[in-house]
């Protein structure tokens, strides 16, 4: 009897301990709101180039608030491709097309939560996605803490050139959570986990595998199933500097297991300069049904190089420069930045001399971004 | 002596310990960073991302040239621009 007491008293005590930690975890939540976006507009032009394909464009972002309470945002953004890929070159022939992205999505404030409503188009003459999404934030524990979650459907629809028979869909769930904390008075780190579901036709029409050196139409499963997470550390420096820490590890049913590293350094010069440095790499290893050249007959088999075993290593600058600052009223900047990447197949052959494929990207951006 | 009432009296020994010393006194876990201590942390050079059209872009490319994505923050754009 005395012994059941004891016990008793004791859940009572782990009880209380618990409810005082909880409570001090989510008890101060309200005592602050969170803030909307910040009004924003975005005029940019892209640039890529590397591997054979060249692809640029304009894209364009405003963001407004409405009545302190919503905020809404706008995004047009074109991808002008010309493709002379490695595919292209020895299995078909090259082409241009124009990808057009239409974007629209809303905040909403209330209390301490960030509800974001987004709807997506994306239209090229072959293919079609339809995208919404779900997210919200919440902040806790005095705004130390934020807690995420979002949810994202999209559907496509995929045609071929020539072929106006062929028509499939292809559509994709994305279920993602995430944490935000600040460590100290300089540090905060994130950590983010999605789950990513498709289903459809997750090939290309065009793209040939090689079985016994034979070209043939690859045949890709009709469903996949990945998992992403994604560790990141920023902290201040202290001398008007900072720098970030990343990494993510990604697995699929595919059987495609990827690590991305990332290591990046900010600093300030003077009142009106600001520039950000990064190097970042990349590792995959090759889906379960990719073949250079398979010399079996299997139910899939697929010869496109972005499910073969390769790594990449990029590195990256950008420089943004105060053109024009109002306080309170708007503040207007100039930017630009450069990608380098080097990308190295460990088993995609150039059919043109039989080596190891391999090639270098780069990728220019130059836009003005306003808040006000 | 069974192995039941064995038990009994161990979790009776460890329950008396227990509530007969002063239990440690936790004390609640209250934010430390305070709101005014956190001007660093607003700065614009700390954000996850500061212009969302660029980081998307960025990540547009990569994930149509590599077999990993998500967990990145940035809704993807469906198109086979490979």
């Amino acid at each position: 009897m005395a012994a059941t007491k004891a016990a008793i008293g004791l859940w009572r005590r782990l009880l209380a301990l618990f409810g005082g930690l909880l409570g001090g975890l989510l008890g101060v939540a309200g005592a602050r709101a969170a803030d909307l976006p910040e009004n924003k507009a975005e005029a940019l032009i892209h640039s890529y180039s590397g591997g054979g394909v060249n692809a640029y464009g304009p894209a364009f972002l405003v963001r407004k608030s409405i009545f302190d309470k919503v905020s809404l945002t706008g995004t047009y953004y074109v991808d002008a491709v010309s493709n002379a890929s490695i595919d292209v070159v020895t299995t078909a022939s090259p082409y241009k097309e124009t990808r057009h992205e239409f974007g629209l999505s809303a905040d909403y404030v209330y209390r301490d939560a960030q509800i974001t409503f987004g709807l997506m188009t994306s239209h090229e003459p072959d293919y079609v996605a339809n995208t919404g999404s779900l997210d919200v934030t919440q902040e806790v524990f005095g705004g130390m803490t934020t807690v995420a979650f979002g949810f994202t459907r999209a559907s496509d629809t995929v045609k071929k050139h020539n072929e106006p028979e062929f028509n499939d869909s292809a559509n994709h769930w994305q279920y993602r959570l995430g944490l935000t904390q600040i460590l100290t008075t300089r540090w905060l780190m994130s950590v983010n986990f999605e789950a990513l579901s498709d289903d459809g036709y997750l090939a290309s029409p065009y793209r040939v595998a090689r079985v016994f050196g034979a070209a043939v139409p690859e045949r890709t499963p009709r469903t996949r199933s990945g998992r992403a997470v994604k560790l990141r550390l920023v902290g201040d420096l202290g001398n008007r500097d900072a720098t970030h820490l990343e990494y993510r590890y990604f697995s699929d049913t595919w059987d495609i297991k990827a690590h991305t590293a990332e290591i990046g350094y900010s600093r300030y010069f003077g009142e009106n300069w600001l520039a950000d440095s990064f190097f970042r790499y990349y590792t995959q290893t090759g889906a379960l049904f990719y073949s250079d050249n398979a010399m079996s007959e299997t139910l899939y088999v697929s010869r496109n190089r972005q499910l073969s075993t390769f790594n990449n290593m990029g590195l990256g600058a950008k420089l943004s420069y105060n053109l024009r600052r109002v306080p309170g009223r708007y503040d207007l900047k100039l930017n630009g930045s450069y990608e380098y990447t080097r990308f190295k197949f460990k088993d995609f052959t150039d059919l043109r001399d039989g080596s190891l494929y391999g090639y270098a990207s780069s990728v220019i951006q130059v836009y003005l971004s306003a808040t006000y | 002596m069974t192995a039941g009432r064995t038990l009994a009296v161990a979790a009776a020994l460890a329950a008396s310990l227990l509530g007969g010393c002063a239990m440690p006194t936790f004390p609640t876990i209250q934010p430390w960073v305070k709101p005014y201590e956190r001007e660093r942390l607003a700065d614009p050079i700390m954000k996850l991302s500061r212009d969302a059209l660029a980081d998307k872009h960025f990540e547009h490319v990569r994930d149509v040239r590599e077999g990993a994505r998500g967990a990145t923050g940035f809704q993807g754009g469906g198109c086979g621009c490979n």
